[in-house]
């Protein structure tokens, strides 16, 4: 008895008091698992609506299961993955029509929000009048927009096309035509997401200290020579940043190829990329077996491709 | 007509502006020296045009379009000057319950961002406080993996918990989209909020947590809007989580616009109405909050 409470008193003075009421009890233990406290909630949600279904998919795709969610399925090992990676006419292309479409989007993004950005940076008069307008594609809704290039870029009402006779130039195809529909897609996709880039790197070079850039200038340094030795390696993290983010989502893009070319990605699968493939074979055909196996190969790449961004860009630290 | 004259407007003032070489309003270190030749000066205008007009013209066209009857957009020679009329949208909004899937849309979008702040703003601040980069990793997760590997999965449980069709399963699926931009966002914000204000609160006896609803909630009223403002117009425009788990009651606007257009022939100037209807509240909401908007988009990019 006597030990116990001298144990308590060297314990140092309680810090609310020597009663502690129920509610401080709880406030107490709130306050020191704070940390957890307040991150559960979200991890937990997002937790339950990830691991859950990733490791569902996973499994759906070791078995047969087509038809019905709730349909017998039998399994049968790596069988999808073999039946999808020789899968020729669907996947191969698919996974082809994914990377020009990622790298042809994010390439042109890169540039074109460089240049935008570069032309913005300085101030200038009508500056808030040029980012509000560059805000607005950003922030339509992409189903809306896929249905608007739809009508621009029709052959024969589009206004697309009726520019180009104006300038007697021959009227394009565009959509209709499944040589040029993916590429069309594509640079609606940087009309659309270029303005996300230059926002990224104008937030990138407004941060920028002026003195490097004078230095050089003092040296003599051109204006092409100041941006390439002297700003770019300046902006390369900025630069990074947006090649991920813009990266993962032109990978993921689904809205605007769904919306303008329908099921399949078009008559001809023209513009089926993974995503689209992998949506069309678990909803419009219910083959759940060989969608997961595409989905795990999907993701699989999506990870390898942002670790390979991750680790150049600390192998170059 | 309007967009052009703007610009117009626009290009001249850019000119007079860099002639100067004074801005009287921006601070003088963010300037250069004014030793721009005059052909870069041209350049630079002609190129403010150029995508000032690149990024308008489309928008400006469909909301024309959603005002012409279908005889004037086939007709090239009423491309700009026409008789405007309301009738699709009469017809847009009349026949098609167009109402309900405005409210549907607006209804998801404000609960699942509201739910997400919520949950994700003390997330944001433990993750930030604590430092838990890998558990901060694990939010972000959602926003890596494309989303069709998780709908096969919720649509198999949701269908089984009859929830398909359901505000509730469309406003989890929204949140999904949410959380994680919330929390990018928050984080970076609190990142940047010093420690010290929360410290002399504690020293003044607040509780830690007493500190965190009382000190710092109230001075992160900005950043709770940058991410309110971003979460709901990411959800607002979501559309493959809604055309697969919404019913035909619940469908949002995305879906009724996609919709449109599985019929046999396109009905362009209703599609364009529907189209004009689903992207101006989000326009007028970020002519309004394009500060916010922007810091959000840029969290955390500049820190790299």
């Amino acid at each position: 008895m006597t030990a116990l409470s001298t144990d308590t008193t060297q314990r140092g003075p309680a810090p609310k008091g020597p009663k502690k009421t129920g509610w401080q009890v709880y406030s107490d233990w709130a306050n020191d698992h704070r940390k957890w406290l307040f991150a559960a909630p979200a991890m937990v949600f997002v937790g339950i609506l990830i691991v859950f279904p990733l490791a569902w998919t996973l499994y759906l795709s070791l078995t047969d299961a087509s038809g019905s969610v709730r349909a017998e399925s039998d399994f049968i090992g790596l069988e999808n993955y073999a039946e999808v990676l020789t899968d020729t006419q669907r996947f191969w292309p698919a996974v082809g029509r994914t990377f020009y479409f990622t790298i042809g989007a994010l390439a042109i993004q890169m540039v074109l929000g460089m240049c935008i950005a570069l032309l913005l940076w300085r101030p200038f008069k009508g500056e808030k009048f040029v980012r509000v307008v560059i805000l607005l594609p950003l922030v339509a809704t992409p189903v809306a927009v896929g249905m608007m290039w739809r009508l621009i870029l029709d052959p024969n009402i589009g206004f697309a096309n009726q520019l180009l006779n104006f300038f007697g130039i021959p009227g394009q195809p565009w959509l209709s035509s499944p040589e040029t529909a993916l590429t069309t897609l594509l640079f609606v996709d940087v009309w659309q997401w270029t303005p996300m880039v230059v926002l990224i790197l104008l937030a990138g070079l407004t941060s920028l200290s002026d003195e490097p850039d004078e230095a050089a200038r003092i040296d003599g340094a051109t204006a092409w020579q100041r941006f390439w030795y002297v700003t770019l390696p300046l902006m390369m993290p900025t630069v990074i940043v947006a090649v991920l983010l813009r990266g993962i989502d032109a990978l993921k893009t689904f809205d605007i190829l769904y919306a303008t070319k329908g099921k399949g990605g078009g008559s001809f699968n023209e513009v089926e990329t993974l995503n689209i493939y992998a949506y069309g074979l678990s909803f419009d055909y219910m083959d759940y077996g060989v969608a997961s196996a595409v989905l795990i190969l999907f993701f699989m790449i999506i990870v390898a491709c942002m670790w390979l961004v991750t680790f150049r860009r600390k192998g170059s630290k | 007509m309007n967009a052009l004259t703007d610009t117009q407007r626009n290009a001249t003032t850019a000119t007079g502006g860099s002639g100067n070489g004074t801005g009287a309003a921006k601070p003088a270190a963010r300037r250069r020296k004014p030793i721009r030749t005059r052909a870069y000066k041209w350049f630079r205008v002609v190129a403010l045009v150029a995508i000032v007009l690149t990024f308008l013209a489309p928008l400006v066209w469909m909301l024309l379009a959603s005002l012409k009857t279908n005889v004037d957009i086939y007709d090239a020679s009423k491309a700009v000057i026409f008789s405007p009329t309301w009738e699709n949208y009469d017809n847009v909004l009349g026949r098609n319950n167009y109402f309900t899937f405005i409210f549907n849309s607006f209804w998801v979008a404000f609960v699942s961002t509201a739910l997400s702040l919520i949950i994700g703003i003390p997330a944001a601040y433990s993750m930030s406080r604590f430092a838990m980069r890998r558990s901060a990793l694990v939010v972000l997760m959602a926003r890596i993996i494309p989303g069709v590997s998780l709908l096969v999965p919720w649509y198999y449980v949701f269908s089984n918990l009859r929830m398909v069709g359901g505000y509730e399963v469309l406003i989890l699926s929204h949140m999904f989209v949410a959380l994680p931009l919330i929390v990018y966002i928050m984080m970076s914000y609190f990142d940047s909020m010093p420690l010290e204000l929360e410290e002399a609160a504690q020293v003044d006896g607040l509780t830690p947590i007493g500190a965190f609803t009382r000190i710092t909630l109230p001075l992160s009223v900005a950043g709770i809007a940058t991410a309110g403002i971003l979460s709901f117009i990411f959800s607002w425009n979501n559309f493959m989580f809604a055309l697969v788990l919404s019913g035909a009651n619940t469908k949002t606007l995305p879906v009724a616009i996609f919709n449109f257009v599985s019929y046999a022939s396109i009905d362009w100037g209703g599609l364009m109405a529907a189209a004009t209807v689903v992207t101006i509240p989000i326009m007028i909401i970020a002519l309004f909050t394009q500060k916010y908007i922007v810091s959000g988009l840029t969290a955390g990019a500049t820190k790299g």
